[in-house]
C-alpha cells in the first residue's frame, strides 16, 4: 500500500480548485474520487465521478477504462480525502495509472487533514447520492 | 463624573452576565447541556444486535473507522487494551466500520483480535453524528448517553484515557 507523496505528484489546493470550478471562463478539468464509495455518498465535489478506491485493482481497471478514449493532455484531478494525506492509500496509485497511460496534465487535490475538514467544513460545494 | 459612572456600570453589566450566563456546550462539566447521542440498532459482524440504548449506564467509545484508515489501524489497538483495561468499570467501545465491504472488515477484526463489537455503518447513520467524511472520528458518551466529546482524526491514547476515566467515575 503506497500512502500520498506529494513530491512524486503534482497537486492542487483545494481554494485553487474552487477557484476554477467556479470561474465564468476556461475548460474545466475531469474530476473522479478515486477513495472510499460510502464517503463519496455523504458528500463529493460536485461534477465528480467516483470510481472506485485507487489502492484496489478495481479502482484501478475502473480509472484505466473512463479515460481509455480521452486525449493524452485532458485536465483531470484526483482526490479522495479518506484519511490525512501522508495516510492515503488511494491516490498515489491512481497517479502512477494515469502517468503510465501517459495523461500529461494530471493533478491531485491536496487535502492535509481530510474531506470533511479541508473541504466540507470550509464551505466548498458538496453534492450528495451515487 | 460621568466617565466613571459610566465604567461602573459597564462593569456592572460584565459581571451580571458573568453570573448569570447558561453553561457552555464545550464545557464538560455543564453536562446539562451536553447532545443526546443519536440511537441507532446495526446487527454486528457476528450476527448479534448492536444497539446503543443497551449500554445507557456504560461509558461508549463510539469508534467510526475502515480498513483501509492508517490511523484508524493506529488507535484500535489501544482501544482493545481500554476495553480490556476499563470494561469491568463500565467502559464499552463500539466500532462503526465504514468500510464498503464487509469481508475485510471481518477479517481485520480476527487479525487484530479485537476484543468489542464491530457493525458496519450506514450514510444514515454517518449523517446523524454530523458526518463521516473523513477518518478516524471517535465520540465519547457518557453514561446519561449524551456525547461528551468527538474527536476528528488520529487521538493520543492518553486523551481518550482521562476523559474515560474521569467519566467511569461519576
Amino acid at each position: 500500500m503506497h500512502a500520498a507523496d506529494s513530491t512524486n505528484m503534482k497537486t492542487i489546493a483545494p481554494e485553487e480548485l474552487v477557484r476554477t470550478l467556479t470561474a465564468s471562463k476556461g475548460t474545466k478539468p475531469l474530476l473522479f474520487h478515486v477513495g472510499s464509495h460510502m464517503l463519496y455518498v455523504q458528500a463529493h465535489i460536485p461534477g465528480s465521478e467516483y470510481l472506485g478506491a485507487g489502492a484496489t485493482p478495481q479502482g484501478v481497471q475502473n480509472l484505466a477504462k473512463r479515460v481509455a478514449t480521452l486525449r493524452k493532455n485532458t485536465a483531470i484531478i484526483l482526490y479522495c480525502g479518506c484519511c490525512p494525506w501522508n495516510h492515503c492509500p488511494n491516490v498515489n496509485p491512481a497517479y502512477d495509472t494515469l502517468v503510465r497511460l501517459g495523461f500529461t496534465n494530471v493533478k491531485v487535490l491536496y487535502l492535509a487533514q481530510n474531506f470533511g475538514v479541508d473541504w466540507v467544513t470550509r464551505g466548498y460545494p458538496t453534492a450528495r447520492g451515487e | 463624573m460621568k466617565r466613571a459612572l459610566l465604567i461602573i456600570a459597564v462593569v456592572a453589566v460584565l459581571l451580571i452576565w458573568i453570573l448569570l450566563r447558561p453553561p457552555s456546550a464545550d464545557n464538560h462539566d455543564g453536562t446539562s447541556s451536553l447532545r443526546p447521542a443519536p440511537g441507532f440498532t446495526l446487527t454486528d459482524l457476528s450476527g448479534n444486535k448492536l444497539s446503543l440504548a443497551d449500554y445507557r449506564g456504560k461509558v461508549v467509545l463510539l469508534d467510526f473507522w475502515a480498513t483501509w484508515c492508517a490511523p484508524c489501524k493506529e488507535e484500535i489497538p489501544h482501544f482493545i487494551d481500554m476495553q480490556n483495561h476499563y470494561g469491568a468499570q463500565g467502559l464499552q467501545v463500539v466500532g462503526i466500520s465504514m468500510d464498503d465491504d464487509e469481508k475485510p472488515v471481518r477479517e481485520f477484526q480476527q487479525q487484530f483480535k479485537m476484543n468489542y463489537p464491530i457493525a458496519l455503518g450506514t450514510t444514515q447513520l454517518a449523517d446523524q453524528y454530523g458526518g463521516a467524511f473523513g477518518l478516524p472520528i471517535t465520540f465519547v458518551i457518557d453514561r446519561e448517553g449524551r456525547i461528551v466529546s468527538r474527536h476528528i482524526g488520529q487521538t493520543k491514547p492518553e486523551v481518550f484515557e482521562a476523559e474515560i476515566q474521569k467519566l467511569l467515575q461519576k
